[in-house]
């Protein structure tokens, strides 16, 4: 285990120990390429939005338990995003897939097509909103009604700030960046898209079960 | 090899490529680490005197009540709400991660500058929002809200509290943007530890300043988003009436809308971010006093690697300690049980790095400049506020203690002087680093003297105020047949400290202007210290740090009275070879390999 080994390596014996005790890797020099620092930095994030969320639903089984609470009935159209959603996660996958292997102009479909999806999403939870809404299934008439509208909300949130950086990434590739460096943005919004997807369906499973 | 190149030409050549030239771009909408430093700095000394100037308020009606008109009860109840929640989140936390972390990270691990730097010029001016939207609450209709730093519903949110109107809103939308501050600022700081270290800067290298940042962060990480999920809820409470934490309740006569929700559930989530936040604000004053007093006493830290397993088992037991905070909100005594040992068992790594400080100190050359002894005074008053958190931990002690003047005492001494007495040191240490000059040294010492044993006047007397019962959180304890005649005069006495204590701090903000502009020039490295940070080409360490070549790493941060070598300190970036050529220039063993490493290297050839 290299954590052991780090935390049990012996600093003061100066630089003959350490390069025994800790490998290459471990030496640091400078600041690394940058997909490994966004990749890095990109899997914290991924941590604070897990800490989030696991929270929200700590507090979502705590307060199931107390007065006031009325199952909700789950929108069909969130069946529909579900679909999209996955869709779009496959097609990320792809377009970074392609991207690796050089194949750009398809890759680009590919990353198109999994951005688009995204909206798509974003415009079906809307739809789904419209239907409670319209349902009167408002967020004061019942916590879980509450629930629903903070934690579609927030999901949505974190998607949008992935489009965005899908944004960006866009722009990179239409004013011709170098290829590695596209492809390192692609790489990265396929970790996310397949992030926010499993986070999804965790949501979605625990608002189906309830 | 083609990625080495890029990353040698990235290393090299980043100094000098984006150096902005206008004011503007260099002191405002700056992405340089040291400057957005200072400027989180500026803003949290700036937050952290407003409830300096509360505190004074406060104790105004409790010594001399009646006094001051303007002190009613609504006041009182806002100055105390606003007072905790400046100083905890808006000046603790700023200033040791935004302020402290920012300056400090990329020049103790020789990066050029942070990994993000345009999130990282965004984490300021975000949280620069949330301290704004903090201040409109004093000038909204109906004033700041009075609801106690925790903000339990569902008295905060209902009619009758002071700020019901429009403070409880904007406290609450100030701390979701300082969390989304916190986590853009956070990201970096983790990032650029993970990734942008120099070479030959293991972890295990790093200063304890580094590491005590660095675990503080991670848990800030994983602790806000618990403040966010209870501050966006009680938010929506409030704001449209779910019923999230309200139950079925009667205020002012009146059956209200909410049905069903959970005071409790509010109160886990508040003190899962609560508990981690005395840490979170405690782990980096724990390494930056390691580091001052490995300096000023001219020896190795004792016990380095005890003390990063202290840091990281302080990170991992605080988040399975907080409920240590609701014994009194009535709970199952297994629970109870589990809490209070969880809270005992985390005393353990506490007290091993005190020892460590302790046995760091002993035998060592100790030179009490200021910033020494705001380190030593650290582990004092550290201490003395430690214990009684253990007599508080404790379930059938603390139900008697809770909500009198014991556990004011307690928590003011271990996560408010304390830490800020690690502030005041570090700020004493770096200010020559930042700014190129010395800070006036008779101010320092008044400073310092004035300070600790003030707030030694202020505090300690609190305990006893707690012992005869005095209730905390009261406006006034007038005609209260329980309260000794003994404790107002007390009381009276404490806020004449208490007024002293808050003037000295002026002088202290006096001497930071005075010395910018007078102060006598600092050299690169005035307390002849081993980090990276001391050994920039320049002072202050310009756009980029370190010119054209990062430093390379060859040695731990500790190498202080080192036998053979010229100096009694030898710097991070000194290799191996320069080493050996000294040790056979004063004709000292050679032999690089220490007698006695398991306690401590080289340090102890010098005592045989």
């Amino acid at each position: 285990m290299s954590f052991f080994k780090t935390i049990f390596s012996q600093p003061w014996l100066g630089d003959a120990a350490a390069t025994e005790t800790v490998p290459g890797g471990n030496m640091g020099g400078g600041m690394r390429a940058p997909l490994k620092v966004k990749r890095t930095g990109l899997f914290v994030f991924m941590g604070v939005a897990t800490a989030l969320f696991s929270l929200f639903t700590v507090a979502y089984k705590m307060r199931m338990g107390m007065g006031g609470w009325t199952n909700l009935a789950d929108p069909a159209i969130l069946w529909t995003n579900t679909y999209i959603l996955v869709a779009g996660s496959v097609s990320m996958h792809l377009a970074s897939r392609l991207a690796a292997r050089g194949k750009m102009a398809a890759a680009k479909y590919a990353f198109i097509a999994a951005g688009v999806a995204g909206f798509l999403f974003l415009g079906g939870q809307y739809l789904a909103w419209q239907e409670l809404n319209a349902a009167g299934f408002y967020a004061q008439a019942n916590p879980a009604n509450a629930f629903f509208y903070v934690l579609t909300g927030l999901h949505g949130l974190h998607l949008l700030g992935g489009l965005y950086a899908w944004g960006q990434a866009l722009v990179k590739a239409s004013t011709g960046s170098n290829a590695a460096d596209i492809s390192a943005s692609i790489k990265l919004c396929d970790y996310y898209w397949g992030y926010l997807l499993l986070l999804w369906l965790a949501m979605f499973a625990m608002l189906l079960s309830t | 090899m083609a990625e080495q190149g890029r990353e040698d030409a990235h290393r090299d050549g980043d100094g000098e490529m984006h150096e902005p030239t206008s004011f503007l771009t260099k002191y405002v909408w700056s992405q340089d680490h040291k400057v957005i430093a200072v400027q989180y700095s500026l803003t949290a000394i700036a937050i952290g005197l407003v409830a300096l100037v509360l505190s004074w308020l406060m104790r105004m009606q409790l010594g001399f009540p009646g006094e001051l008109e303007f002190v009613d009860q609504a006041a009182y109840y806002q100055y105390a709400t606003m007072h905790g929640m400046i100083m905890v989140i808006y000046l603790l936390t700023a200033i040791f991660l935004g302020g402290f972390g920012n300056y400090l990270i990329p020049l103790q691990v020789g990066a050029r500058d942070m990994v993000f730097p345009f999130l990282n010029m965004l984490s300021y001016w975000v949280y620069l929002i949330a301290v704004l939207v903090l201040v409109a609450s004093f000038f909204a209709p109906g004033g700041p809200t009075g609801a106690g730093w925790t903000l339990y519903p569902p008295q905060s949110i209902l009619e009758g509290t002071p700020g019901y109107d429009w403070g409880i809103i904007l406290m609450l939308t100030s701390l979701v943007i300082f969390i989304i501050a916190f986590t853009m600022g956070g990201l970096n700081y983790v990032t650029t530890i993970l990734q942008a270290r120099a070479r030959g800067m293991t972890l295990m290298r790093m200063p304890l300043t580094v590491w005590g940042i660095f675990i503080a962060t991670f848990m800030g990480l994983l602790a806000f988003p618990a403040l966010f999920v209870s501050g966006v809820m009680l938010l929506l409470d409030r704001a449209i009436g779910t019923s999230f934490f309200v139950p079925e309740i009667m205020s002012l006569g009146e059956t209200l809308d909410y049905t069903g929700g959970s005071p409790l559930l509010f109160q886990h989530l508040f003190w899962f971010f609560g508990h981690p936040e005395v840490y979170i604000v405690a782990l980096p004053a724990f390494g930056i006093v390691s580091d001052i007093l490995s300096v000023h006493a001219r020896k190795n830290i004792f016990g380095y690697r005890m003390m990063v397993w202290a840091l990281l088992a302080i990170g991992v037991l605080s988040f399975i300690v907080w409920a240590h905070h609701m014994y009194v909100s009535g709970m199952d005594p297994a629970f109870g049980f589990f809490f209070a040992t969880t809270t005992l068992i985390i005393a353990v790594p506490t007290a091993i790095k005190v020892y460590n400080w302790v046995l760091t100190l002993w035998n060592a050359d100790i030179h009490l400049t200021v910033p020494m002894l705001f380190a030593i005074s650290f582990i004092l008053t550290f201490v003395f506020g430690g214990l009684t958190g253990l007599f508080l931990g404790n379930v059938v002690v603390d139900v008697p203690l809770s909500d009198t003047y014991f556990v004011v005492a307690h928590f003011h001494m271990v996560m408010g002087v304390a830490p800020i007495m690690v502030v005041f040191g570090a700020i004493y240490h770096w200010y020559p680093k930042i700014t190129g000059r010395m800070l006036h040294n008779g101010m320092g010492h008044f400073h310092f003297w004035v300070t600790f044993l003030g707030t030694y006047a202020i505090y300690f007397p609190m305990h006893y105020l707690g012992f005869v019962g005095v209730p905390r959180r009261y406006f006034s304890y007038e005609d209260l047949e329980f309260i000794p005649d003994s404790a107002h005069d007390l009381n009276a006495a404490i806020t004449v400290a208490a007024l002293v204590v808050g003037v000295v701090q002026i002088l202290f903000l006096y001497n930071l202007a005075w010395s910018y502009f007078k102060g006598a020039k600092a050299v690169a490295n005035p307390w002849k210290a081993t980090s990276l940070e001391w050994q920039t080409p320049q002072t202050p360490p310009i756009h980029g740090n370190w010119g054209k070549t990062l430093p390379e790493v060859h040695r731990w941060a500790y190498d202080y009275s080192v036998p053979g070598a010229p100096d009694d300190f030898i710097s991070q970036n000194t290799p191996r070879q320069d080493f050996e050529k000294l040790d056979e220039a004063s004709e000292i063993d050679p032999d690089p390999t220490p007698l006695y490493p398991e306690l401590g290297g080289h340090a102890v050839k010098e005592s045989s």
